[in-house]
């Protein structure tokens, strides 16, 4: 049925194009050169990867150079069955960013609420939805009153707060990587973070823990046709991590690349937002 | 006596009782005049002078309940059951349906617009039936209520789903909207209002699973039933005692601060009455040896467990029933009728709105709160004297249920005090230790992935377990390296825990299992589930719940295994120090597994098997263990040799302090060298029958590697139970479940606290 349960069946993806000024300007936590050129070709790679290899319908934003973060487009928008949840972010200078996002979520006639409250701030890549239930990072970006908006934007589900310690965003170290396995990284603050969620979960998760913690960011979806898939970094990228990834049986295993996006703390996760348009009723 | 009772269908049954009636009898008039056989989940509300909402406890008067004011009830879902399929009989569901109507439109059980749409529609197809635009016209939509703020828009929605049912039966409509409305993360949460130190608003849920902490609407803290000692009150404020764990090395009491004294004991009461009911087999009984203390209020109705037994034995065939319409919906927030909960429905909206952001959480989640809240309920359900068709069935149901009632006795503790004064509490914990050389492999059935895994575990309830803790050994030993790679998310388990091994890399997937499995993982320590992680603490899920039965059931088929053997159990009464040996009948383990009938047929064709996968194990495990002999301790066990486990029982008293690991590995027969540790590990898990903190230590000594478990098992309640019996049971049990390893060392530990205090009410 509509709404409750359903999760990870995907029929669109949005993204966004990289701006020039992301070599420079975008924010990053360590100090790195990112190679713009590289960076263009991941992402073209990313996105044909959604489009052609899994055959969900791209919007594709364009970039705005004003904008320099904004092709991580899953900051500005938390999207779950037929509802959108226009984000106010926690970066002022990515706070414009949720515009252009609010129109192409509105086109694809998903409910809209927006984040006006100017205590709130919330970075989609802080929300962890497991199918059965949220979780939000506390951290940099995100608040509690930014959480509180989103537990009643998504009323059907419980809605948990997790520090965030280290790191950017909560899935700067955990995603989903199937029904109910998530996946961790090993290092200490996310191996407590994932003991808090288990804790203050009603249900049970599998978990997957890999070596580094940024591999943890991975992208699961499951497809008419295809089954379990999932979008990984590569082995080049994290050879402990993806020797992980292979022992997944009966998946889709998709190697992303991502090393230059991750230079700003690009993950995997970040460049798209999902949206099962088929959950609408 | 004239009552008035708001029954849920929002009209209204007057009765007349006997002035010195019982609560019970009025509930028992009730349930006939709803022809109501599953009455276990439901009870009776009435307003105390405050306007808050109280259970009325049905083995007291009426008239003691009732202070003043004319005699009106209200009729109410009590127990919400986590899986309602579950439920015997359509008209249990009807009743729990228009419950949750209620609940949905008054706004305590908050949802979507889409959830709305979906409830809304299975409610108009249960009512009125196929969509019939001849019949029902083009606005028949609008007399219903589905939301608490309902739109053209909504009901437009609920009339196209509605079309789409054609031909779909009222109970049919009924299951579909229950399994919908089950999932609402609050579904059955009985919300009551606090403050934490700071004198921050939160809220406390209460539910089958335990206790949920919120602040707004988020969720900021969960206490599952199994990670509770200790429940209590005292003036206005209830207190909770946690069992450590991951976080906290120590007991800790967290207090709330509630309004009153009232409603702090009204908290209590709801708290007792869902842990018993839920989490129990069967009831506690009363303290009788200090009756002068604390209160003398326990759930005494039937639990879950029970009632589901008790159910499946209804033989009437599906009464007749007329589902009367929701008008009521339509223009009031049925007022009556409503449930207790009523006043937190507001709470939830409140709490929202105003934005007062104050951050409970420190660090970590799991700080102290201190909360203060209002508590609306007090329940009392007695029932457990008068179940006819349970009667008959009883005597079979009994050895099961006595088999576990021993062994898990009670985690949680209830402690009240009158006024001021006294919590009175006999704890009585008692650990042991598991000392493990060689872990049994032979759990790692090869699996394919994790779904499968899952699955195997939920049907056979055996082998998944093993996973977990030979990792490094799957990756190492030539023998059984080919299994590692069937199995390959059968990693390392903690990694954290791995500090010292580089072992590639970390991974592990645990597998948990989501209902069965839990209570037997938790008994099953280093049984796949819950040895694998961390992620196991806490045992009841939604899922869970509704397998108490056939878990019990299961654990006892797992005597049968035993029985192949002959064991000697040492129990030993701590105090005195006397030793107690209780030997296990083959003949009598033969006669539970016959009664166990149903779900133990299905498990019988298992037990073989397990049996034999031991014998392997046995087999390959035995060159390991002698390569260790420096161990002293290790026994080293075939099947049928009767073993001793208990080589040195050191009978110690401490303080409640939980016994860390480090120095249960001194304690035992000093032999163990220090080695290097690879890995550590806690767990606390939770049976229908144990509450079971399982501590498990790999160390390499010389290339060797050790696992020891140390399971400490906690058995909670008062004088009357046999504790020395429920140690005998619960180290039988363990040694069940690790065939392989012996027990080197158990220590009982008593604790008794006794405080003064003054009658109850």
């Amino acid at each position: 049925m509509a709404g409750l349960m359903s999760g990870f069946h995907y029929t669109h993806a949005v993204v966004r194009g990289i701006p020039a000024s992301l070599a420079k300007e975008a924010l990053r936590s360590s100090q790195s050169e990112v190679d713009l050129a590289k960076a263009l070709k991941e992402h073209e790679a990313y996105v044909e990867v959604l489009g052609t290899t899994l055959g969900l319908e791209v919007v594709e934003l364009p970039a705005d150079e004003s904008l320099p973060d904004c092709v991580f487009v899953e900051d500005a928008a938390v999207v779950c069955g037929d509802t959108a949840l226009i984000t106010r972010p926690g970066a002022e200078s990515r706070r414009r960013e949720t515009e252009a996002m609010s129109r192409a979520l509105k086109d694809l006639n998903l409910n809209i609420v927006e984040m006006t409250d100017e205590n709130a701030t919330l970075d989609g890549g802080d929300v962890l939805f497991t199918g059965r239930e949220f979780f939000v990072g506390l951290s940099k970006r995100t608040n509690q009153r930014g959480a509180e908006i989103l537990a009643d934007a998504f009323k059907d589900y419980a809605v948990s707060t997790v520090p965030v310690l280290e790191g950017l965003h909560l899935k700067s170290f955990c995603s989903m990587g199937g029904p109910g396995l998530i996946v961790i990284g090993s290092s200490e603050p996310a191996q407590k973070a994932l003991k808090i969620m288990q804790q203050m979960s009603d249900h049970r998760y599998d978990k997957l823990t890999v070596p580094d913690d940024y591999a943890a960011n991975c992208i699961y979806m499951n497809l008419p046709n295809k089954g379990h898939v999932l979008l990984h970094p590569t082995a080049e990228q994290f050879p402990e991590s993806a020797k992980v990834f292979e022992k997944l049986k009966d998946y889709m295993l998709i190697p992303v690349s991502n090393l230059e996006k991750v230079k700003v703390d690009g993950a995997l996760t970040c460049c798209s937002i999902l949206i099962n348009k088929k959950a609408n009723v | 006596m004239e009552c008035k009772v708001a029954l849920l269908d929002g009209s209204d049954f007057t009765l007349n009782v006997e002035k010195r009636a019982k609560g019970q009898v009025l509930f028992d008039k009730i349930c006939d005049h709803l022809n109501l056989l599953e009455k276990d989940y439901f009870g009776i509300t009435c307003r105390d002078v405050e306007n808050q909402k109280n259970w009325l406890d049905p083995s007291k008067e009426l008239k003691k309940q009732i202070r003043t004011g004319p005699w009106n009830f209200g009729f109410n879902v009590k127990f919400y059951p986590p899986d309602p399929s579950q439920l015997t009989e359509d008209i249990t569901r009807y009743y729990l349906c228009l419950q949750l109507r209620d609940d949905v439109v008054s706004g305590r059980l908050p949802c979507s617009f889409a959830t709305h749409t979906v409830l809304g529609s299975y409610t108009v197809q249960s009512e009125l039936g196929d969509y019939d635009p001849e019949e029902l016209g083009s606005d028949y939509i609008s007399e219903l209520r589905f939301a608490p703020n309902q739109t053209k828009e909504l009901e437009e929605k609920v009339m196209e789903l509605h079309k789409t049912y054609k031909g779909m039966t009222p109970a049919e409509a009924e299951i579909h909207f229950l399994e919908n409305a089950k999932k609402l993360s609050m579904y059955g949460v009985d919300l009551h209002h606090a403050k934490d130190s700071e004198g921050v608003e939160i809220m406390l849920g209460v539910c089958s699973s335990g206790l949920l902490i919120y602040r707004d609407r988020l969720r900021i803290n969960r206490f599952a039933w199994p990670k509770i000692l200790k429940i209590s009150y005292k003036r206005n404020n209830f207190y909770i005692k946690i069992r450590p764990g991951e976080f906290e090395q120590f007991e800790s009491t967290i207090g709330f601060k509630l309004p009153n004294h009232r409603a702090a004991k009204r908290l209590w009461k709801v708290c007792v009455e869902h842990h018993t009911f839920f989490r129990l087999i069967s009831p506690e009984s009363l303290p009788k040896k200090f009756l002068s203390l604390g209160s003398k209020f326990r759930y005494s109705g039937r639990t879950q467990a029970q009632t589901r037994r008790a159910s499946s034995m209804i033989i009437r065939p599906a009464p007749l029933f007329e589902r009367s319409s929701s008008k009521r919906y339509n223009m009031s927030l049925s007022l009556d009728g409503a449930p207790i909960m009523e006043n937190h429905e507001t709470l939830m909206k409140d709490s929202a709105a105003d934005g007062a952001t104050k951050i409970i959480t420190k660090g970590d989640i799991i700080t102290t709160v201190t909360t203060e809240k209002k508590a609306e309920e007090e329940k009392a359900q007695q029932e457990d004297a008068r179940m006819d068709a349970v009667e008959t069935q009883e005597p079979t149901a009994t050895t099961p249920l006595r088999h576990d009632t021993k062994t898990d006795s009670e985690q949680t503790d209830f402690a009240y005090d009158g006024e001021m004064t006294a919590t009175e509490v006999c704890t009585s914990g008692k650990d042991f230790i598991l000392k493990e050389t060689s872990p049994p492999e032979e759990m790692v059935k090869h699996q394919t992935n994790i779904s499968e895994l899952k699955r195997s575990f939920l049907e056979t309830g055996e082998s998944a377990a093993g996973l977990t803790e030979w990792e490094k050994r799957l990756s190492s030993s030539p023998a059984r390296s080919p299994r590692a790679e069937e199995a390959p998310m059968i990693e390392p388990l903690e990694l954290q825990d791995v500090s010292l091994s580089p072992q590639a890399a970390g991974y592990l997937v645990k597998y948990v299992v989501d209902s069965i499995a839990t209570d037997l993982a938790t008994s099953s320590g280093p049984h796949g589930i819950s040895l694998s992680t961390t992620m196991d603490d806490d045992v009841f899920m939604d899922g869970t719940l509704r397998e108490v039965d056939e878990v019990s059931e299961r654990a006892e088929m797992k005597v049968s295994p035993g029985a192949v053997r002959q064991e000697v159990f040492q129990a030993i009464s701590d105090k005195k120090g006397t030793l107690i040996i209780l030997k296990e009948a083959d003949d009598k383990v033969d006669t539970e597994g016959e009664e166990t009938s149903g779900a133990g047929e299905e498990e019988e064709p298992v037990i073989p098997e397990e049996a034999k996968a031991e014998e392997n194990e046995m087999l390959s495990t035995s060159k390991e263990k002698e390569s260790i002999s420096e161990d002293t301790s290790v026994v080293v066990e075939g099947i049928d040799v009767v073993e001793v486990g208990t080589k040195e029982v050191p009978v110690v008293h401490t303080e409640t302090k939980t016994i860390t690991y480090e120095s249960a590995e001194v304690d035992t027969n000093g032999d163990v060298d220090p080695g290097v540790l690879l890995s550590a590990q806690t767990i606390t898990s939770e049976t229908t029958s144990t509450t079971t903190t399982t501590h498990i230590t790999k160390t390499v000594k010389g290339g060797i590697s050790e696992t020891r478990i140390e399971k400490r098992i906690v058995i909670t309640g008062d004088t009357d139970i046999d504790h020395d019996q429920a140690l005998a049971q619960a180290i039988k049990e363990a040694k069940e479940q690790h065939p392989d390893m012996s027990v080197t060392k158990v220590v009982v530990h008593k604790e008794t606290e006794i405080t003064p205090e003054e009658g109850e009410d």
